[in-house]
């Protein structure tokens, strides 16, 4: 049964808590049990930002990943802090546009994405987040990106309604990127 | 009715408000500032008033003036905050006064810290303020359930005359979850012939007041309220319970605590032992009665809480020494994982001491 444990961390303005709110939302459309579960409190300010996101086929007992089944770091510190939460056999999602650490674990994949590069590529820095949900979408398909853009239409209104088609252009890159990487694992 | 995607904290505040809540008063505190934020936009969208003030004292005093005037009143706070309302709440229960009260608790003593924790129990159903009083607890386990609880809590509060007290803790008022709000509630408004509304001449004045100097007349004002107490205790008492007849274990827990712990039954359960879930959902009225249900051959109940052990005292009051009461808890904003509690749970039916 579908139970994706998924953390995602970084640093506050990298969009860390969108990328948690855009899945917990696609998997609230397509009629899973979903929570999302924001780090708060000093660490907000200034330094990382994480959030907890748990799409499940049953209902959620904790919000709180003990054990992630995917980690998506964003920054340094976030790797140091994280990759230890991953289950054995779970997946790395790493910045390599800003992390040029590499994780101590060995049992565990780690996929490599070019997140800002790639939104910079797309005239918009600022979808770097996007790509990181496409990568993550890329190894587990288990939300349309046809339901992500509804999420997006719904959420980004106004001036920002404008932003929807780069976020979904970013969405699409990352699932590229993630894809020709685990056809080599 | 379509599934929205909401912080506990502006699930809570939008609720209240479809049950009737037109005044807020708060001051900030972590974790519970988006149920005030929240207020601040859409209190003025319906008509009502919302108003920061100066202090949590002065917050809940205002909810005093509100609410004596029949007006539909709400605070919130997180418990150090909660701390400084109880001589207002104690005032609150003298005078008589409905209102809705919100912690969104996070672990004390003191100041404390800001992640989550159950350790304001004592606080909300012995009483942080002075003399014989009550309120009504309820502890949500989800973001619905919070919900569907704040809906009706002014109708409940209005009815005995005595405070709602909603006791959260930071992870339902952080947390995101779909939720969906009910429109058209139909609020069951009693009769309110007590309200301090200005007499135009027409009728005696109705005085809201808490001092009784005779003390013959403040036994009498105890019992009165003692009455009311005891007719809540026999009407909204609310718990939830699963497989309590034929379990080795039962596993008492509330809010947050709760829904962990339906892991750790699973865990349990596949390690072939079979646990029933006792779970309060009003603190107070506690519902003693459900112990009755429980199987008189099972090994033991465990207690579980984000605390050093609160509810644990009535925990035992209920079992009435007729199983072993043990306890597993964590503390200062720490939180119990499934596997910690199913440890414990699988300890007590193997007949070791946990």
């Amino acid at each position: 049964m579908l139970n994706e444990r998924i953390i995602i961390a970084g640093f506050g303005g990298q969009g860390v808590m969108t990328i948690g709110q855009l899945l917990t939302y696609g998997g609230m459309y397509e009629n899973m049990h979903v929570s999302w579960l924001p780090s708060y409190g000093p660490e907000m300010r200034g330094g990382t930002a994480n959030c907890h996101v748990v799409l499940s086929g049953e209902p959620i007992s904790s919000p709180i990943i003990n054990s992630a089944t995917s980690v998506i770091i964003m920054n340094n510190p976030s790797l140091g802090k994280f990759e230890g939460d991953v289950e054995v056999g779970g997946d790395l999602f790493i910045n390599s546009s800003l992390v040029d650490l590499k994780p101590n674990r060995t049992d565990v994949e780690a996929i490599y994405v070019n997140a800002n590069e790639v939104a910079s590529n797309l005239g918009f820095e600022k979808a770097a987040n996007m790509v990181m949900v496409g990568a993550y979408l890329g190894r587990h398909p288990i939300i349309d990106i046809s339901t992500l853009e509804a999420v997006l239409v719904e959420t980004m209104t106004g001036s920002k309604a404008a932003f929807v088609p780069l976020n979904i252009q970013a969405i699409h890159d990352g699932v590229k990127i993630c894809q020709s990487q685990i056809a080599n694992i | 009715m379509a599934k929205l995607l909401m912080k506990g904290n502006e699930a809570i505040a939008e609720a209240a408000i479809r049950g009737g809540c037109r005044y807020f008063f708060g001051y900030p505190i972590t974790p519970q500032n988006e149920l005030p934020e929240y207020m601040s936009v859409r209190l003025g969208e319906v008509g009502g008033v919302f108003l920061q003030a100066e202090s949590e004292i002065g917050a809940i005093n205002m909810v005093y003036g509100a609410a004596a005037s029949g007006a539909r009143a709400m605070t919130s706070s997180s418990s150090p905050g909660i701390a400084l309302k109880q001589e207002g709440i104690s005032y609150i229960c003298a005078a008589q006064l409905p209102c809705v009260i919100v912690n969104i608790s996070r672990g004390g003593p003191g100041l404390g810290g800001i992640q989550p924790a159950q350790s304001d129990y004592f606080q909300a159903t012995r009483g942080g303020g002075n003399g014989d009083y009550r309120l009504i607890v309820y502890a949500p386990a989800n973001l619905q359930e919070a919900v569907d609880i704040t809906l009706e809590a002014f109708d409940i509060s209005e009815k005995y005359r005595v405070p709602v007290f909603i006791a959260g803790d930071g992870m339902i008022g952080q947390m995101m979850e779909p939720v969906e709000i009910p429109e058209g509630f139909v609020s069951q408004s009693a009769e309110k012939d007590w309200t301090t509304t200005g007499t135009k001449g027409q009728r005696a004045p109705n005085i809201i007041n808490t001092l009784y100097l005779d003390p013959l007349k403040l036994e009498e004002h105890n019992i009165k309220l003692d009455n009311v107490y005891k007719l809540i205790e026999a009407n909204e008492t609310r718990y939830e319970a699963d497989s309590l007849e034929d379990c080795d274990v039962v596993c008492a827990a509330y809010g947050m605590t709760s829904r962990i712990a339906r892991s750790s039954i699973k865990i349990a359960a596949s390690s072939g032992v079979k646990v029933g879930m006792l779970r309060p959902v009003s603190l107070w009225p506690f519902p003693y009665g459900a112990f009755d249900k429980i199987n008189p051959k099972a090994k033991g109940i465990l207690c579980a809480e984000m605390s050093m052990g609160q509810m644990l005292d009535d925990v035992k009051i209920g079992s009435k020494g007729r199983w072993p009461i043990h306890f597993y808890g964590r503390s200062g904003g720490m939180v119990p994982t499934p596997d910690e509690i199913a440890e414990q749970l699988i300890k007590i039916a193997e007949g070791k001491s946990v």
